[in-house]
């Protein structure tokens, strides 16, 4: 299944905190994440990840550091701040209306009713 | 993995670090952040069993198209494509920028206080003619203005080349020479050679500090066009500078006469020659720190210019033809058109300046080349009518000086006309041109040393 680009970049926020919220992290982590999470049906252009970061970071959600990688080298690590978890909450919520919202219309019954969810 | 395997993937990172680098909206932070995620992902790829440079390739297509991600980084960071022209670059080592900083900070503050050391000899900026010292002060400023700030714009590019101390001999050369020549030579106070030598000895002394812009290798053609875009950038840094340094000034002296106080007196004798000396040097610090950041702005100027000066040459040789009026020789005539003439150079230095010269002959060119050909005539107009009454004037130092400067352009025009045209026609390649454009550069110099040097004495210090 391909999911349509608007998707992609709506779910990137609530998905970048919500790995995040699980502990401190980098770039390269999170994706591996929500692949193994999608099972590999989220597919995201690896460096779209970044600029969604830095939005974070600029909004007070994530704080980044730079630190070490197991290589030695540099590498970027963000942690959720307790905004950032704020936001993660209230963008949760909002996905679950969206969610209940469809789960009620023909759309559910027709779509996903014979595939069992 | 063999050692040379890994030097190539080493070798490929760092090619697609440069291509990275080169957007704007993307910071040297976040290519690190990027790099760490492509050798992450190579190697997560290679331990899934690809070779090196597939495993390669394929993490560089993941990161995603550079243009999408490039305008991905825009949109987040929209201010990035302008701050860049705003303050200091990030050099990829930054501490490398602030070091030039500080030495070009440095420079500027000793060029600001050598111009007011002569004032501890008693030769202050008071240049009231009307007492005793007043006509020395003025002499001595007059002949010395460039060499009090000249040498620490020398001394910058003796530093930022690492010249080597051979080289800054030849360097300091000029400069003791011009120094010498100022002071001993026995102008008459405030007369015509002494201020043709004043004019003539900043262009020679430019010309020398090339040298050091260069690192030495002075007969090297294409430092010589880096130079030239340097001073081009460096004039329009220096206009905008003295805009602003205006504007202050006129604040200064506005805030200080609300309160009931006169401070024209500071303002002339240490604000206006300070900041005259100081800015010498951060307009060029200016230039060096921002040449790979910001568009060239003297070939831009010169694309918006060369139409409408072709215009307005094509406008007077038709008007002066139409109407039979003859050019009416004055005094200034002569200067007038060698500024003219010094303006089409110029017009001509920037747009080769900034022109690819591997490109097929344009419609630019081809207005370049009108507009050196009705430079060529509307200069040969005033040559003759000049020449007709030379006799009139006699040969004062001012007359052939600025007969002198008319030839040596006219020869420049002329010289540049034939390889414009032989470019235009198919017929030589546009490097000649550009070669006889650096090649002329010299020229310059030797002219401008003979009216500070030779005239004097021809003309009897007059």
């Amino acid at each position: 299944m391909n999911i349509g680009k608007d998707l992609v970049a709506a779910s990137a926020t609530p998905l970048v905190l919500a790995i995040l919220s699980e502990g401190e992290s980098y770039g390269y982590a999170i994706i591996k994440r929500v692949d193994d999470l999608s099972g590999g049906e989220l597919k995201w252009t690896d460096g779209m990840l970044y600029p969604v970061l830095h939005r974070l970071e600029r909004n007070g959600y994530v704080k980044a550091t730079w630190g070490k990688s197991e290589t030695g080298r540099r590498r970027k690590y963000y942690r959720i701040t307790d905004r950032g978890s704020e936001e993660l909450t209230r963008q949760r919520r909002q996905w679950q209306v969206v969610d209940a919202t469809l789960r009620g219309t023909p759309f559910h019954s027709f779509m996903m009713a014979p595939l069992g969810v | 993995m063999t050692h040379g395997d890994g030097q190539m993937l080493e070798e490929r990172i760092a090619e697609w670090r440069s291509y990275v680098r080169r957007r704007e909206a993307i910071d040297p932070a976040d290519v690190d952040e990027l790099e760490d995620h492509l050798r992450s992902q190579v190697a997560s790829l290679e331990e899934a069993g690809l070779a090196e440079d597939e495993a390669f390739l394929i993490a560089v297509k993941r990161i995603g198209a550079l243009d999408t991600l490039s305008d991905e980084f825009a949109r987040e960071y929209s201010e990035r494509l302008w701050k860049r022209l705003v303050v200091a670059p990030a050099a990829e080592d930054s501490g490398e920028g602030r070091r030039e900083a500080l030495v070009a900070l440095a420079l500027a503050v000793a060029a600001a206080v050598a111009i007011k050391i002569p004032a501890l000899f008693g030769v202050t900026f008071d240049t009231n003619t009307a007492h005793a010292g007043g006509a020395a002060n003025e002499s001595f400023y007059i002949r010395n203005f460039s060499l009090l700030v000249l040498p620490f714009l020398a001394g910058f590019f003796a530093w930022k080349r690492k010249l080597a101390p051979r080289g800054r001999y030849w360097l300091a050369a000029p400069f003791v020479a011009a120094a010498l020549v100022m002071n001993l030579i026995p102008f008459t106070m405030g007369g015509y050679t002494e201020s043709l030598a004043a004019i003539h000895l900043p262009i020679a002394l430019w010309l020398a500090v090339g040298f050091g812009y260069a690192a030495g290798a002075w007969h090297d053609h294409d430092r010589r066009m880096n130079y030239v875009r340097f001073s081009g950038e460096w004039f329009i840094y220096y206009a905008l500078i003295a805009l602003g340094g205006g504007v202050l000034i006129g604040f200064t002296v506005l805030l200080f006469s609300a309160i009931g106080l006169k401070v024209e007196l500071l303002v002339n004798n240490w604000i206006l020659p300070c900041g005259i000396a100081g800015a010498v040097i951060i307009g060029a610090w200016l230039v060096e720190a921002k040449q790979s950041v910001i568009e060239n702005m003297a070939p831009v100027l010169t694309m918006l210019f060369t139409p409408l000066f072709t215009l307005l040459l094509l406008a007077f040789l038709v008007t002066m033809v139409a109407t039979g009026s003859a050019i009416a020789v004055d005094r200034k005539v002569l200067i007038g058109f060698d500024l003219l003439l010094v303006l089409v150079v110029g017009l001509i230095l920037y747009a080769i300046s900034a022109r690819d010269d591997r490109t097929e002959p344009r419609f630019f060119d081809t207005l370049q080349l009108i507009l050196v050909v009705c430079a060529l005539l509307v200069d040969a107009v005033a040559l003759w009518a000049i020449a007709a009454r030379i006799s009139e004037f006699g040969f004062s130092p001012n007359k052939v000086a600025a007969l002198g400067e008319n030839i040596i352009l006219l020869v420049n025009l002329a010289g540049s006309a034939v390889l414009y045209a032989r470019f235009v026609a198919g017929r030589a390649p546009f490097a000649a041109l550009e070669r006889w454009q650096t090649a002329y550069l010299p020229v310059y110099a030797v002219w401008a040393s003979v009216v500070v040097v030779i005239f004097p004495f021809v003309f009897r210090f007059q």
